[in-house]
């Protein structure tokens, strides 16, 4: 790899080096804030460093995670995330499997209804959505995951398919021959050669539903389950005076596991990322 | 096999495609035809033919939330693919620390739309504060400059990493060639690179494009469109005219500026559609 560098580009590796410096600056900004007390955060303030005064330790943290409810937050942020993000990786990859393999008119018909809802804004179904939701109950945590595999279907069916037209159908009438069931066929053996396709649509679909603010504010009862991004909403709509120090502890709780997953599993999630854009 | 696999069809389909009928075909439907109502829920419409669109495209602020994305789609677009496609070449120059500008770079795309609104709310409200403007509350140059910066700095990661993709797909004998031939670095570029990863481009393009129009979570969270509703862009608008105003004929107006807003994001994505597979051909 020691391609031998052309001079002059220490400087391009200099002046990169302060970009990714104020690139990550907001993030550390916020961190310190969440340092400081209450009373010490102003917004002429924000760029100073917290001192001995005004810093605090992490009371701020404390006090998301005690009164604030931080952690039933993150608790029905991931379960929504797991259980949606299951949901439509097990069912969708059947799904375009069979649209792809089966060829006929319903296949074409599904194949380009879920086109269609990939384009549409959730703007357009947002009410009616969220009635729908509510007649038929699926307004808790713990089902919230159907109406996430009907509206993220689109995208990951529209995946999956393009990437099965790549699979060899020999290695499956092989399978066939040697007496393997439809099911078992797809479990034993596209399974495993789609394992790089559900990552990437894995990785899109979880940043999709635990960002997503819209959708579950409006299906869940706000007063019993708040999501993350729902109770970061909740400190600006609802306390009266927001508390600058909580809301900053709970943003870097939010962003700190973020980055971890990130740190350690870039090589996917820039990978899946690309995929997904290229193909979408 | 088709024969075998159609008997297990309810197994594989019909899951997704329950909930698909649930999550989105009902909804759909059933959001088409409000738009011809009045209604407070969806069992009390009553029919009221072209009304609510009328009410829509009369509503100024819903023509001035349209040319607002209008602008500052065009600005971010502009800033977004010039920035991350110079950060592409850059890191395709096997600089030192590549891979750690690669990953800081992309790492905001990571948080979550209202998260990000927040950050730069409390980092733009401390410069306005300490050069003596007004707040981001009744500020809409600031709240309009402000969505830029926050655009920039969530996407240009992304666009970069589908800019570095494509320019690494170019054979590097073509660019020796050109220098055999003497083409200067400008020249390289703009003969040579620039034209081989044009598809990028697009998909670049049109993302962002897509992405700057539907926005919503950032708006929410860092001007909530204030003052006044002038940083309020199109989705923002119809989540404020269901939600933010009580009275029967307001859900109705806000479902017909949905479907307008719909149509209009159908009509860009089609558009994206022609122009990607017309620049496949050419390859």
């Amino acid at each position: 790899m020691d391609k031998k560098r052309k001079p002059g580009s220490m400087i391009w590796t200099i002046i990169l080096g302060i970009a990714s410096v104020l690139w990550i600056y907001p993030v550390v900004m916020i961190l310190l804030n969440s340092l400081k007390k209450e009373s010490a955060i102003s917004t002429a303030a924000a760029f100073k460093l917290p001192t001995a005064d005004s810093f605090t330790g992490i009371a701020n943290y404390i006090d998301a995670i005690a009164s604030k409810g931080f952690l039933s937050s993150l608790g029905f942020s991931t379960f929504i995330t797991i259980t949606s993000v299951t949901a439509i990786l097990i069912c969708c990859s059947m799904c375009a499997w069979y649209i792809t393999r089966v060829k006929g008119v319903i296949s074409q018909v599904l194949y380009y209804l879920f086109v269609f809802s990939m384009v549409v804004p959730f703007q357009m179904v947002m009410f009616t959505l969220s009635q729908t939701a509510d007649k038929l109950k699926l307004n808790t945590p713990w089902n919230i995951w159907i109406i996430y595999l009907g509206f993220g279907a689109g995208l990951a069916v529209f995946m999956f398919c393009g990437f099965v037209k790549s699979i060899p159908i020999e290695v499956e009438e092989a399978a066939m021959i040697d007496g393997c069931n439809p099911l078992q066929t797809f479990f034993l053996i596209d399974v495993h050669i789609l394992k790089p396709t559900m990552i990437s649509v894995g990785i899109l679909e979880a940043m999709w539903v635990w960002n997503d603010y819209l959708l579950p504010t409006l299906v869940l009862d706000i007063k019993k389950y708040k999501t993350i991004p729902m109770l970061i909403q909740y400190f600006r709509g609802s306390y009266g005076k927001v508390e600058m120090g909580p809301m900053m502890a709970s943003i870097m709780l939010t962003v700190i596991p973020i980055i971890i997953v990130y740190l350690a599993g870039q090589k996917y999630i820039i990978k899946g990322v690309a995929a997904g854009a290229v193909k979408g | 096999m088709e024969k075998a696999l159609k008997r297990y069809a309810p197994i594989f389909i019909l899951p997704t495609f329950l909930a698909f009928v649930i999550g989105f075909i009902v909804p759909f439907i059933e959001g088409l035809y409000l738009s011809f109502c009045k209604f407070t829920t969806v069992d009390n419409a009553t029919w009221v033919g072209l009304t609510n669109y009328i009410a829509a495209i009369k509503d100024t602020s819903f023509t001035d939330s349209f040319k607002f994305s209008v602008m500052f789609s065009v600005v971010s677009i502009l800033t977004i693919n010039v920035l991350a496609f110079g950060l592409a070449l850059l890191l395709t120059q096997n600089l030192r620390g590549t891979n750690i500008f690669r990953t800081v770079f992309f790492m905001p795309n990571l948080i979550g739309g209202i998260v990000l609104g927040y950050i730069w709310q409390i980092l733009i409200n401390c410069v306005l504060s300490l050069t003596a403007q007004p707040l981001l509350a009744l500020n809409s140059k600031a709240g309009y400059w402000g969505m830029i910066i926050l655009m920039c700095w969530q996407q240009i990661g992304y666009m970069m990493i589908i800019y570095i993709a494509g320019l690494q797909n170019v054979p590097d004998s073509l660019i020796e060639a050109a220098k055999i031939d003497g083409a200067t670095n400008l020249q390289t570029l703009i003969k040579i690179k620039v034209p081989m990863v044009m598809s990028s481009i697009t998909i670049c393009v049109f993302l962002t494009l897509t992405n700057s129009f539907k926005l919503f979570d950032q708006n929410l969270a860092l001007t909530g469109g204030d003052p006044n509703h002038t940083t309020e862009m199109l989705a923002l608008n119809i989540y404020q005219t269901f939600y933010a105003r009580s009275g029967m004929q307001w859900k109705g107006y806000g479902q017909a500026k949905a479907v307008i807003f719909c149509l209009i994001v159908i009509v860009i994505s089609f558009a994206q559609l022609r122009a990607t597979r017309s620049k496949e051909v050419q390859q």
